[in-house]
């Protein structure tokens, strides 16, 4: 019995595997504030609700371009863009500057990575060089959820898409246009329409309108680009585009991705245009006073038509205006500073 | 060898082949069970004795599926950890499977990987060989030198095989040398990697989604083909209410098959990786609870004739990363036992049903002569302390691997000593 060998002690890493909370509780401080912005789902009305307003208020003040707010001074931001963007990318960057942070690109596709980094090595890095918050944008699910997992604890994460999980920046600047327009959300009727399957934008609008009591939510798609449970989210699937645009009082088109066309999933852009693309006839199906929304960019004559799209229903340029007001709100909450008293 | 005869004494014997499940005493000559009970001589001598008073005494577990990650993958770990990690839970003999990464596909590796483990003298290790060349698919392996050097069985493990007909053909050439076929029902064109099972859950979190589709699909066409050439298929890993109710139809119907599950699949479900946990990351993926509750239902109904660990050790950075990019698998060596006795403290098995499981069932399916306490079988046994709790800490596995879910899970009952062919390899 005594003369077994056994293999020498493994020595266990300094780095060990975390199982931990919910994103959603995740993003929170103990006292309920914002920490992190990595998912709608899971936080409390108020708090969407004073997104909101905090937007709405630096939309009021005079001339935001020239007159810079102190609240991020001194702080870094870091955009760590995993993927293309340049929307989203440039309204953080716009708002950042606009809070007077420091702000620095990395695409991060053409350097570290592709050297066989791996993402924990690349945030390690990133850390060591002092910053305040990231803003990540990741082509897997759940990525912005790991980073603020493991990042160091004085960082905030900024989820600016993960895969197809969420995009809630997005969808907040979506609602923030839609209050602009209609007020209360419970009365209203909000189709999303398009790619719903591969899309985070989507998710997340789901759970920003559910949160805030929408009356209906519908989403319309071929069956093909809808996927399985999302009923349980709390919508309405429909497969026929003009019953599912009756009588809404938004109308929210996807963009259908390239790689989505002519394959086991559609059989043409031109078959998809015909039977969903958004056209003034069914427009007409909506209320009169419908707002048409689209995250962007649209493929004009797939997903929309070129009328519809800068028609005077159509709120697209309003939305990327709010994302820049969006942004700096969000970015101003996590980091725990106030509005008043921010003007120079 | 210094103890030529051992008498380990008023243990609860339990062997569930031999129908055995009383407090007796066991004797050991030879490296070899000589009897058990009253079958022992009366003048028998031991030159030393064990007394194994509030003990189990246990056929070694026989384990149809561990990754040995050699040779290929010596940085996740090696046969000597692994094979150590085994007896420290009881488990006397592990049936290692091929992945892409290290293919079993020639009779150099299969060599050795069992001089490597007969070098390390712990758990014995029986070898199934790849059913294709480098698990590609397409050509076949060569199965007669697999026979050849002692190679227990083949698989196309979780890699996908061309089509039907090169499936067919594989069955046919391995039944040729009566080596069982070990197949895992994954029709690849409906999985991806980084899934989970489909459905709300998956569709919340964004990631990409596998339907149980994926498993009975697979199963059927296999079904199919057995049925045609009556060639015996062993279905590893079910995972799915679906996949079990199509295995028993098939059972119902005298077709020649068996089927296993995953210990972790007994105790998880989706839900575990709503927090998109890494750790719960597997293949087949968890499903549903109605799915969970199928497979132990069919545990009790002999419709799954063997329980494995489908033991997957990780280097730590395979898990550190968002879900989707992760390796999946379990270390589940050291969890095999424990979780069996657990289904027994619940209720759904008693000692010798769970035991059988994981003992000379599995045994049964690889053809091989382990797993019971039979007079005149090398002594493969384990004592087990059933009064000892003890709390998981996945950080102080033996298993090089610390990738487990069960981290923090408390179980009663710990396995305190180990032989394997007569000699003790592992005492706690």
């Amino acid at each position: 019995m005594s003369n077994i060998n056994s293999p020498a002690p493994v020595s266990t890493t300094e780095t060990r595997l975390i199982p931990g909370p919910l994103p959603s509780s995740l993003q929170l401080t103990e006292d309920g504030k914002l920490r992190h912005f990595l998912t709608i789902e899971g936080l409390p009305p108020l708090l969407l609700t004073e997104i909101l307003d905090r937007a709405d208020q630096i939309l009021n003040l005079p001339n935001t371009a020239q007159n810079k707010l102190p609240l991020l001074r001194g702080k870094t931001v870091m955009n760590l863009f995993f993927e293309n963007s340049t929307r989203t990318r440039t309204t953080f960057e716009l708002a950042a500057k606009r809070l007077s942070a420091d702000i620095i690109n990395l695409d991060i596709r053409n350097s570290a990575t592709t050297k066989g980094e791996s993402l924990l090595d690349t945030i390690r890095n990133l850390e060591a060089m002092n910053c305040d918050m990231f803003v990540v944008r990741h082509p897997s699910s759940g990525a912005a959820h790991f980073i603020a997992r493991y990042c160091a604890p004085h960082i905030s994460v900024l989820n600016a898409g993960d895969g197809r999980h969420a995009h809630p920046t997005q969808a907040m600047l979506d609602m923030l246009t839609i209050r602009q327009h209609k007020g209360d959300f419970s009365p209203l009727k909000v189709a999303i329409v398009g790619d719903i399957m591969h899309s985070r934008v989507a998710r997340s609008q789901i759970h920003a309108l559910t949160t805030l009591c929408t009356g209906e939510i519908r989403i319309i798609a071929p069956k093909t680009l809808i996927p399985q449970g999302i009923e349980e989210m709390g919508v309405n699937v429909y497969t026929d585009v003009e019953k599912g645009l009756e009588g809404v009082d938004v109308v929210i088109m996807l963009r259908l991705q390239h790689e989505r066309m002519n394959s086991a999933l559609l059989p043409s852009v031109r078959e998809y245009y015909a039977r969903y693309g958004l056209t003034e006839e069914r427009l007409n199906l909506a209320k009169l006073d419908a707002i048409v929304m689209h995250p962007g960019p649209a493929n004009r004559g797939v997903e929309i038509d070129s009328g519809v799209a800068d028609g005077p229903q159509s709120v697209i340029m309003q939305q990327v205006t709010n994302g820049i007001a969006i942004r700096m709100a969000i970015m101003s909450m996590v980091m725990g500073t106030g509005l008043v008293g921010a003007k120079e | 060898m210094k103890n030529k005869t051992t008498l380990i004494k008023n243990g609860r014997v339990i062997d569930p082949a031999n129908s055995i499940d009383k407090v007796c005493d066991i004797t050991i000559q030879r490296r070899k069970i000589l009897a058990v009970g009253k079958d022992i001589p009366a003048d028998f001598k031991a030159d030393s004795e064990i007394d194994a008073s509030d003990c189990w005494v246990l056929p070694g577990l026989v384990d149809l599926s561990v990754y040995l990650r050699e040779p290929g993958q010596e940085n996740k770990t090696r046969i000597l950890n692994e094979t150590y990690a085994a007896v420290s839970a009881g488990i006397t003999r592990v049936c290692t499977m091929p992945e892409a990464d290290s293919p079993i596909d020639s009779s150099a590796t299969v060599k050795l990987i069992r001089n490597k483990a007969k070098q390390a003298g712990f758990a014995r290790v029986s070898v199934i060989g790849a059913l294709t060349e480098k698990l590609e698919g397409e050509q076949l392996s060569h199965m007669g030198s697999l026979k050849y050097v002692d190679c227990v069985g083949v698989s196309q493990g979780r890699e996908p095989i061309k089509d039907l007909a090169t499936l067919r053909k594989a069955m046919e050439y391995a039944a040729t040398y009566e080596l069982p076929l070990f197949l895992h029902p994954f029709e690849h064109s409906l999985m991806s990697a980084g899934g989970i099972n489909e459905g709300a859950l998956a569709t919340r979190l964004g990631l990409p989604a596998i339907p149980v589709a994926a498993e009975t699909a697979a199963i059927s066409q296999i079904l199919t083909l057995v049925a045609q050439t009556q060639i015996p298929v062993h279905f590893c890993r079910l995972s799915s209410a679906e996949g079990v109710h199509l295995i028993a139809l098939a059972k119902e119907d005298g077709l020649p098959v068996t089927a296993d599950v995953a210990a972790h699949q007994l105790f998880l479900t989706e839900m575990d990786a709503s927090d998109y946990n890494p750790l719960c990351h597997v293949s087949p993926p968890l499903r549903a609870q109605r799915d969970q509750d199928a497979l132990r239902q069919a545990l009790v109904d002999g419709v799954i004739d063997a329980v494995c660990s489908d033991h997957q050790p990780h280097e730590v950075d395979a898990k550190l990363a968002p879900f989707e990019e992760t390796s999946p698998g379990i270390s589940g060596l050291e969890t095999l036992l424990p979780l069996m006795m657990r289904l027994v403290e619940e209720g759904l098995l008693n000692e010798a049903q769970a035991l059988a499981l994981i003992t000379h069932k599995p045994a049964q399916i690889a053809e091989l002569e382990s797993g019971t306490l039979s007079a005149g079988e090398f002594a493969d046994l384990s004592l087990f302390d059933p009064n000892a709790f003890w709390q998981l800490d996945a950080n102080k596995l033996v298993s090089k691997g610390k990738n487990t879910p069960f981290s923090g899970w408390g179980f009663n009952g710990q396995t305190s000593q180990t032989w394997v062919k007569g000699k003790v390899v592992f005492s706690r």
